[in-house]
């Protein structure tokens, strides 16, 4: 069985990563998933929340939007609407984010509206909780 | 033979068209940047997405969405993306033959921008909707357009969704691209070969490695992934393919503006040499006409 598997993660800006990494952890929307090198073949979907890899050793943090996963043997397909890694997420803004959603959220919206927002605002919620367990370390 | 005068008169109507079409040139070469930049980096997404999209489809096993159901088809739709300008060459006119070439009775066309509503006005063929897009395109105008073809395709209105837009390979090479949207197939192959010179609309067909497994596992399951995942993928493929026309459009009007001003500035030159060569024959005229004078008079 091989070490690694290649890690494929895209947003609509920008490709952010190709690596080698030995394992990685979503979150799914059936909860948090752990995934090794011969994993059987799985097609999920990704909800806003901490994505973890574990790459030469050493772990990192990064903070993903809505998406989908595909996972055969020795590849990892991440394509999300967000991803940005701890060290580079701006505390001030995600909470001035969250605070904008949730009070945009009391008012009167449209279904797509509401959808909209919520979603902006797990999005901002999956940033605040990754840069504060960085904090928390 | 026209006077000086009169060559002076065009040269200047001339010179005020070369800053028209300069001015334009600029304007488009700075949209261009930004349309081919959003393209560019859009690809990589739109491919894994696709990808991901072949992949889970293909390995499904038993259940079918209703968005792959193959029926044959009575009636097609056919969605035309262009820019709702002209002047940028022969972009327009490139994509409005490739649309005429389908059968106008078993094909129905849904618009997105000006020109292809015109066009399909114009040559009486049967134009369902008219959607506009932004000048930078917003997902939700894509995501507008995907609906309704979704739509049509589930009420059994039409039996195929293809999508004709500009593929974007190089500031100075587009190309129209009839790509098939619904119903959901194999992985889609189109004739996009040019020399190695490569667009969005390239093959996706690579193998996976599934480990010995036939299948995917879904979770939480199939339809559930699949509902969210195929409508998704739908949107962004169309999305992507606006992205690639606009920065194929901006692309297109750069280069004929560019070549509009070349132009105005060739004419320019001659028409100044002309109009000096005969502001010199009139005087050498004169200056012969005083000589003979002067020697009459002596």
């Amino acid at each position: 069985m091989p070490a690694t598997m290649k890690l494929e993660l895209v947003t609509p800006e920008s490709r952010e990563l190709t690596e080698e990494i030995e394992a990685i952890s979503l979150p799914s929307a059936d909860g948090e998933i752990m995934v090794y090198p011969g994993h059987v073949p799985l097609v999920t979907i990704l909800v806003p929340g901490e994505l973890t890899l574990l790459r030469k050793g050493k772990e990192e943090i990064l903070a993903v939007g809505e998406g989908f996963v595909m996972v055969t043997t020795d590849t990892v397909a991440v394509v999300t609407d967000m991803a940005i890694e701890a060290a580079s997420i701006d505390e001030a803004k995600a909470e001035e984010a969250r605070q904008q959603a949730e009070k945009r959220l009391h008012q009167k919206l449209s279904d797509e509206e509401a959808a909209t927002v919520s979603a902006t605002l797990s999005k901002s919620l999956a940033q605040l909780n990754v840069k504060r367990r960085m904090h928390g370390r | 033979m026209p006077s000086v005068r009169d060559i002076r008169r065009r040269i200047k109507s001339v010179r005020n068209t070369a800053k028209i079409t300069k001015a334009m040139q600029l304007v488009a070469a700075s949209k261009m940047r930004r349309a081919q930049q959003a393209a560019m980096d859009s690809r990589d997404y739109a491919r894994l997405l696709y990808s991901v999209m072949a992949q889970a489809l293909r390995h499904v096993g038993d259940f079918r969405p209703p968005l792959m159901e193959q029926r044959p088809v009575r009636k097609s739709a056919l969605i035309v993306i262009s820019p709702d300008k002209g002047l940028c060459g022969p972009l327009v006119s490139n994509l409005v033959r490739e649309a005429m070439k389908h059968d106008p009775v078993t094909t129905v066309y849904v618009a997105v921008g000006k020109k292809a509503g015109q066009a399909v006005t114009r040559l009486r063929r049967t134009l369902l909707a008219e959607f506009a897009m932004h000048d930078r395109p917003h997902f939700a105008d894509a995501r507008a357009v995907s609906k309704f073809a979704q739509d049509l395709f589930l009420k059994d209105e039409v039996q195929r969704v293809q999508v004709l837009f500009t593929d974007f390979i190089s500031t100075v090479s587009q190309k129209p691209v009839v790509w098939d949207l619904l119903p959901i197939g194999e992985p889609r192959r189109c004739c996009a070969d040019l020399k190695g010179e490569k667009g969005f609309s390239e093959p996706v067909a690579e193998e996976v490695h599934m480990g010995g497994a036939t299948e995917f596992k879904f979770e939480p399951s199939a339809p559930h992934v699949l509902d969210l995942l195929l409508p998704y993928a739908l949107n962004y493929e169309i999305f992507q393919m606006m992205l690639e026309s606009r920065a194929s459009e901006y692309s297109a009007r750069m280069v004929s503006m560019k070549n509009a001003t070349d132009n105005a500035e060739d004419l320019i030159h001659h028409l100044t040499l002309t109009s000096n060569k005969m502001r010199q024959a009139a005087i050498t005229k004169e200056l012969l006409d005083i000589t003979t004078a002067a020697l009459a008079g002596v």
